[in-house]
C-alpha cells in the first residue's frame, strides 16, 4: 500500500471515529479518547528507538513532560507577554502570543527532538540495562529542574486554562481529540515509513547486532540518534496538548509512572518490529484502562498493564503482531 | 614495490595489563591470499578486530589502500573497502538470508556510489551473490533454519556484497566437517580470484596450506613468523609453540 493510500485510509478512519463519538453527544468519550490516541502516539514514539532499534527507554515520560511543559512556558509567556519582554519588541511578542496550541506542538517537538540529540550523544554508548538506567535518569534529572523552576509552577503546578470553545469543533475537548487524531496520523505515517525505508533496514541491524552492522557500513551511532530525536519528537509533541487537556499542569502528573511503564507495555503486547504493534497494543490496553477506571478504579490500571505483560510474555513474546507473523508472515513455520 | 594494500606497523593492543598485540608488523599485497595461524589466545581475533575498527589500537599504526584508517569507525573503513566475516556468525536474525545481504548492498555499496540501489538491482545482486554460494535456493528462510555450513556461508556472501578489496575470514570453517571445510576454502580460492584479497585465521591446518600463500603466525601478540607457508609450518619456533617444546 502506498504511503498516500494509507494517510488516506487513516484520515477516514480519523474523521468516521470524530464523528462517531460526535454523533453520541457525550465529551467523556472524548476525553476517554484522547488518553488511547496520546497512548497510541507515545507508544509508536517509543517503538521507533526501543521497537525498531533495541533500545529500552524508561525516560518517555521525561520527554512527554517536555512537551507539556513547553505549552505551559509558551501559554504563560501568553498571558503576560509585557512581563516578559523589553518594551522594544513587545508588539510584535503581542502580536505572535498567545500561540495556537498546532504552533506550540511542533515547538513542543522541536524542543524534546533537541533533548533527544543531546540525550542520544550522552547514552546511546549505552546498551541493554545501562541504557535503560540512563533515560530514566534523565526524567529524574528533569522533574528536578522542572520542580525547581517557578516560571512553569514549581512543584505547586501551574493552571493552563483554555477558551470553553473552538470554532468549527465546539467543546475545547473535542478541538484536542482531532489535534491528537491528527498526531496520530503523523505518528503511524512516520513509523510506517521509517520501516519501509533504509533507515528501517538500519534500526533493525542494530536490533539484531550492532557489531554485524558497523561491519556492514551501518553508521549505527548515526542512526541511533536520528531514531532518538525521532522518538523524543513524537513523544513531546504527545505531551504538548496534555496540559490544554488537563488544565492543571503539575509535575507528579506529567511525570507520572505510569506513562513510563505504558509506553513500553502497549509496543511490548502488540509487538515492536511492526508500526501495526503499538497502535494495537495501545488501543488493547489503553481502552482497558479508561473501562476499568470507570468500571472499577483507575488504581487498577496498572494491575492490568502487570497481568497482561505476564500473559504476553508467556503466550507471545513477541506481541501480538509477532504472533500473526509466526502464523502467517516472513519467517512462518509451514 | 608497489605499496601493499594493508599495512600494519608496530600495532600494539592491551588489556588492561595483559598485552594482546605487541608491535605487530604485517604487510598484504592487493590479490594476496594470507593465511594467520597461531594457537588461542594469540591475539589473532584481536588483530582483526583492530583492523577493521572493532577495537582501537593503543600503539602503531593501520594503513589500508595508502591511507591511514586508524581513526576511522568500523563502517567507514567497511566503505573503504575492508570486510570482514566473524568467528561466529552473526546474522541479522529478523531477516530473511536475501534481506542479511542487502544491507551491505544498502549501507555500503550504495553509500560508496553515493546512489541508492533499486530493488531491482539489490535482488539482481543478492541472487547472484547467494548463487556463488550455492545458497540461492534458501533466499526467503530466516537464518535460524539454516545449517551451521550454510550460515557460514552466509557470513561470507554478506561480507562479499560490501564488495571488499580486503576480505578477512575469521574462523570461517570452525566446527565443519572434512567436506565442508573443503567447500569453503574452494569458495575462498574462487573470491580470490575474482579480486578479493583474504585474509584467512584459522585453526585447520590442511585448509590453511591448502589456502594460504603466504602465512604468518602470532603468539602471545607477537608475530614470530611470515613466509612461505613450507618454510613456516618448519620454523623452530612456530613448531614449538604449537607443540611446547
Amino acid at each position: 500500500m502506498r504511503t498516500p493510500l494509507f494517510i488516506l485510509i487513516q484520515a477516514v478512519i480519523a474523521v468516521a471515529l470524530y464523528l462517531a463519538m460526535h454523533f453520541f453527544g457525550n465529551d467523556y468519550l472524548f476525553f476517554a479518547g484522547y488518553t488511547v490516541l496520546q497512548f497510541i502516539v507515545l507508544s509508536t514514539a517509543w517503538n521507533i528507538l526501543g521497537g525498531y532499534c533495541g533500545y529500552v527507554n524508561f525516560g518517555s515520560a521525561g520527554f512527554f513532560a517536555i512537551g507539556a511543559y513547553t505549552s505551559v512556558c509558551l501559554f504563560t509567556i501568553g498571558q503576560a507577554p509585557e512581563d516578559i519582554f523589553p518594551a522594544a519588541i513587545l508588539p510584535a511578542m503581542q502580536a505572535i502570543f498567545p500561540l495556537p496550541v498546532p504552533v506550540i506542538i511542533v515547538i513542543a517537538g522541536i524542543m524534546a527532538g533537541l533533548v533527544g540529540l543531546g540525550t542520544g550523544y550522552l547514552t546511546l554508548r549505552l546498551r541493554g540495562v545501562f541504557f535503560a538506567i540512563a533515560t530514566l535518569a534523565l526524567a529524574v534529572v528533569l522533574q528536578t529542574l522542572i520542580v525547581n523552576w517557578s516560571f512553569v509552577g514549581g512543584s505547586r503546578g501551574a493552571y493552563v486554562i483554555p477558551a470553553n470553545t473552538v470554532p468549527v469543533f465546539g467543546p475545547y475537548i473535542q478541538y484536542l481529540f482531532a489535534l491528537m487524531l491528527l498526531l496520530v496520523i503523523v505518528a503511524l505515517t512516520s513509523a510506517r515509513l521509517i520501516e519501509r525505508s533504509r533507515l528501517g533496514v538500519g534500526f533493525a541491524t542494530i536490533r539484531d547486532d550492532e557489531l554485524a552492522a558497523e561491519a556492514c557500513g551501518v553508521p549505527t551511532l548515526k542512526l541511533k540518534l536520528i531514531a532518538t530525536v525521532l522518538s523524543g519528537a513524537l513523544m513531546g509533541m504527545a505531551g504538548a496538548p496534555f496540559p490544554f487537556y488537563i488544565g492543571y499542569t503539575e509535575p507528579g502528573s506529567v511525570f507520572d509512572l505510569g506513562y513510563a511503564v505504558n509506553t513500553i507495555a502497549m509496543p511490548m503486547i502488540g509487538g515492536t518490529t511492526s508500526w501495526a504493534g503499538p497502535l494495537i497494543g495501545a488501543i488493547l490496553l489503553g481502552t482497558l484502562q479508561q473501562v476499568a477506571t470507570v468500571t472499577i478504579s483507575s488504581a487498577v490500571n496498572l494491575l492490568l498493564v502487570g497481568l497482561l505483560l505476564i500473559g504476553f510474555v508467556i503466550v507471545a513474546p513477541t506481541g501480538i503482531v509477532g504472533l500473526w507473523q509466526s502464523w502467517f508472515g516472513k519467517g512462518a513455520k509451514r | 614495490m608497489s605499496e601493499p594494500l594493508l599495512k600494519i606497523e608496530q600495532l600494539g593492543k592491551r588489556f588492561g595489563g595483559f598485552v594482546a598485540l605487541d608491535s605487530v608488523d604485517l604487510n598484504v599485497a592487493s590479490g594476496e591470499r594470507l593465511g594467520l595461524i597461531g594457537p588461542n589466545g594469540s591475539g589473532k581475533s584481536t588483530l582483526v578486530n583492530c583492523i577493521c575498527g572493532t577495537l582501537r589500537n593503543e600503539d602503531g599504526k593501520v594503513s589500508f589502500g595508502g591511507a591511514q584508517i586508524d581513526g576511522l569507525i568500523a563502517h567507514e573503513r567497511t566503505r573503504l573497502g575492508l570486510a570482514r566475516s566473524f568467528q561466529l556468525p552473526r546474522p541479522f536474525h529478523t531477516m530473511t538470508v536475501a534481506e542479511n545481504l542487502h544491507v551491505p548492498l544498502i549501507y555500503t555499496v550504495g553509500a560508496r556510489s553515493g546512489h541508492h540501489l533499486s530493488a531491482a538491482d539489490l535482488d539482481a545482486r543478492c541472487m547472484e551473490l547467494l548463487a556463488l554460494v550455492a545458497l540461492d535456493g534458501k533466499a526467503r528462510q530466516m537464518p535460524r533454519d539454516l545449517t551451521q555450513v550454510e550460515m557460514r556461508k552466509l557470513e561470507l556472501a554478506r561480507a562479499v556484497a560490501a564488495e571488499p578489496k580486503l576480505l578477512i575470514a575469521d574462523e570461517a570453517m570452525a566446527g565443519l566437517s572434512h567436506s565442508e571445510v573443503e567447500d569453503i576454502v574452494k569458495l575462498l580460492i574462487r573470491l580470490n580470484e575474482r579480486g578479493i584479497t583474504i585474509i584467512m585465521i584459522e585453526h585447520i591446518m590442511r585448509a590453511v596450506m591448502a589456502f594460504s600463500q603466504r602465512l604468518a603466525v602470532l603468539v602471545s601478540g607477537k608475530k614470530i613468523a611470515d613466509g612461505k607457508p613450507d618454510d613456516v609450518i618448519k620454523d623452530k619456533d612456530v613448531v614449538g609453540a604449537y607443540l611446547g617444546t
